[in-house]
């Protein structure tokens, strides 16, 4: 240890530059006629060096970096979209699209925007038996609710497994009345209910549970230009699987297997009516 | 692709509006990820000095960082690294049960300035070093220092904050900071030296 504990604070300032010029000067006075303190000095300096020549940071993983990426999108909530003025113009190569062009705006109710009319309408054109819906907002939407729902401890506003209860909360809440059928024995025991925004429409999200996994079952009126289709893909690192019964149109939406975001959808089916 | 799922379509009258609002919102992320992002190395290095354990530290920074979105209105432009930070320590301190005595207190060792002995016998840097390798061993070391002279370091030698930004994260008067930080060095220096000194004759 120093001889001199009051100039240590002062040889510590020095080496981080911390120090304003009159006790810069100071130091460098006392250090000239101190072989103690020249000593302390070099043995700050000597554990800096060791420290700064070491890969010491962390980083971090790749997969946190993502998930935070993914929750700000969820708390930012949908991307705008442009203003119609704001558009690409459509270029003369889109005309040869136009045919299958007039069918993508049908079937989606508005009018979309430039290049992706074209992508949209090949991807009809091929998928029209089972729609297959690449990475659309709709998807994105789904997610982000889902992953809101996990984050923001709201999962459920009506936390209950019984289905007696959920289903009559409902009323009033959405104009339409979703099947809250019970599944513990399936392997699927009934959470809750909440309500939630996709597509700036109310819908009703049924909230079950595979084992440690939350099932996000969001459910509103299907549109009569939507598609009858079964769709199951991947999203994100999540399961989505649709399907439309009863006028309704269901999205399941978790991190289990696909395998068992099926069999979820297979026994909510058996028992919806 | 910006297509939408074959769903209704919308009131043009009340889409305006909500362009609008979803507009701010997304102004909002993208300010936030502009000036926050580029900190999630400096959030989870405190975090994973602070827990000494990797998964509480990513819990530790998604929490921070959800925290900082909601909260970032409060944000005035300040430097983003040490608001940022203030954040990771806090949420740190709630996950250990909000005891800031850990933080903040004056252990033993502050006072006598000596290093606890259980410590330089469990965990010497030669058997560290055999261990692990270099980096691993410096790291480890480091990681058996007490708070509050850990984070203390941390913010100083890694993160390469000013005495006062790091005063204004640990809530304490910058003089504190001085004493805490000289401290650390001082045990550093007590735990490595005699090893590098070895190595260096060697």
């Amino acid at each position: 240890m120093s001889l001199h504990p009051d100039k240590l604070p002062l040889l510590h300032g020095l080496v981080d530059g911390e120090l304003d010029a009159a006790n810069t000067i100071a130091i460098e006075a006392h250090l000239k006629t101190c072989p103690d303190c020249r000593a302390e000095l070099e043995q700050i300096q000597a554990v800096r060096d060791l420290i700064a020549a070491a890969p010491l940071r962390e980083h971090a993983p790749e997969s946190l970096n993502k998930r935070i990426a993914l929750m700000i999108d969820a708390e930012a909530g949908p991307v705008p979209r442009a203003h119609a003025a704001s558009r690409p113009a459509p270029m003369p190569g889109r005309l040869a699209w136009a045919g299958e062009g007039v069918a993508a705006h049908v079937l989606s109710g508005r009018w979309l925007s430039g290049a992706a009319t074209g992508l949209i309408a090949a991807s009809l054109a091929l998928a029209v038996v089972v729609p297959q819906m690449t990475h659309t907002d709709m998807e994105d939407q789904l997610v982000q609710s889902h992953v809101r729902s996990l984050l923001v401890g709201h999962l459920v506003d009506i936390p209950t497994s019984n289905r007696h209860v959920v289903k009559p909360w409902f009323n009033g809440k959405v104009d339409f009345a979703p099947p809250v059928p019970e599944l513990a024995d399936q392997g699927f025991p009934l959470v809750g209910g909440r309500l939630d925004y996709i597509d700036d429409h109310e819908v009703a999200a049924i909230v079950y549970r595979r084992h440690l996994h939350v099932i996000n079952l969001f459910v509103r009126p299907a549109h009569t230009l939507s598609l009858p289709g079964e769709v199951a893909t991947r999203h994100e690192g999540y399961s989505l699987v649709r399907w439309t019964a009863g006028g309704l149109e269901y999205w399941a939406v978790s991190d289990v297997e696909m395998g068992d975001l099926k069999l979820f959808r297979q026994a909510y089916l058996a028992r919806a009516q | 692709m910006r297509g939408r799922g074959p769903f209704w379509p919308r009131l043009a009258a009340s889409a305006d509006r909500r362009t609008e609002e979803a507009r701010e919102r997304h102004d909002k992320a993208e300010a936030f990820r502009r000036a926050m992002m580029p900190h999630m190395d400096a959030a989870y290095n405190l975090a994973r000095y602070l827990t000494r354990d990797p998964s509480a530290a990513e819990d530790i920074v998604q929490d921070a960082y959800l925290r900082a979105y909601r909260s970032f209105d409060t944000w005035r432009g300040e430097a983003a690294k040490p608001w940022l930070l203030t954040i990771v320590r806090n949420c740190f301190l709630n996950s250990v049960g909000g005891s800031a005595d850990r933080m903040s207190g004056r252990p033993v060792h502050e006072i006598t300035g000596e290093l606890p002995d259980a410590l330089i016998e469990s965990r010497n840097p030669e058997s560290l070093l055999a261990d692990q390798g270099e980096a691993a061993m410096l790291r480890a070391t480091i990681e058996q220092i007490p708070e509050p002279f850990r984070e203390t370091l941390i913010l100083r030698e890694l993160e390469e904050l000013s005495y006062k930004e790091i005063a204004a994260i640990a809530q304490v008067p910058i003089g504190t900071i001085m004493s805490r930080l000289a401290r650390a060095r001082q045990m550093l220096a007590d735990l490595l030296l005699p090893y590098a000194s070895r190595k260096a004759r060697s």
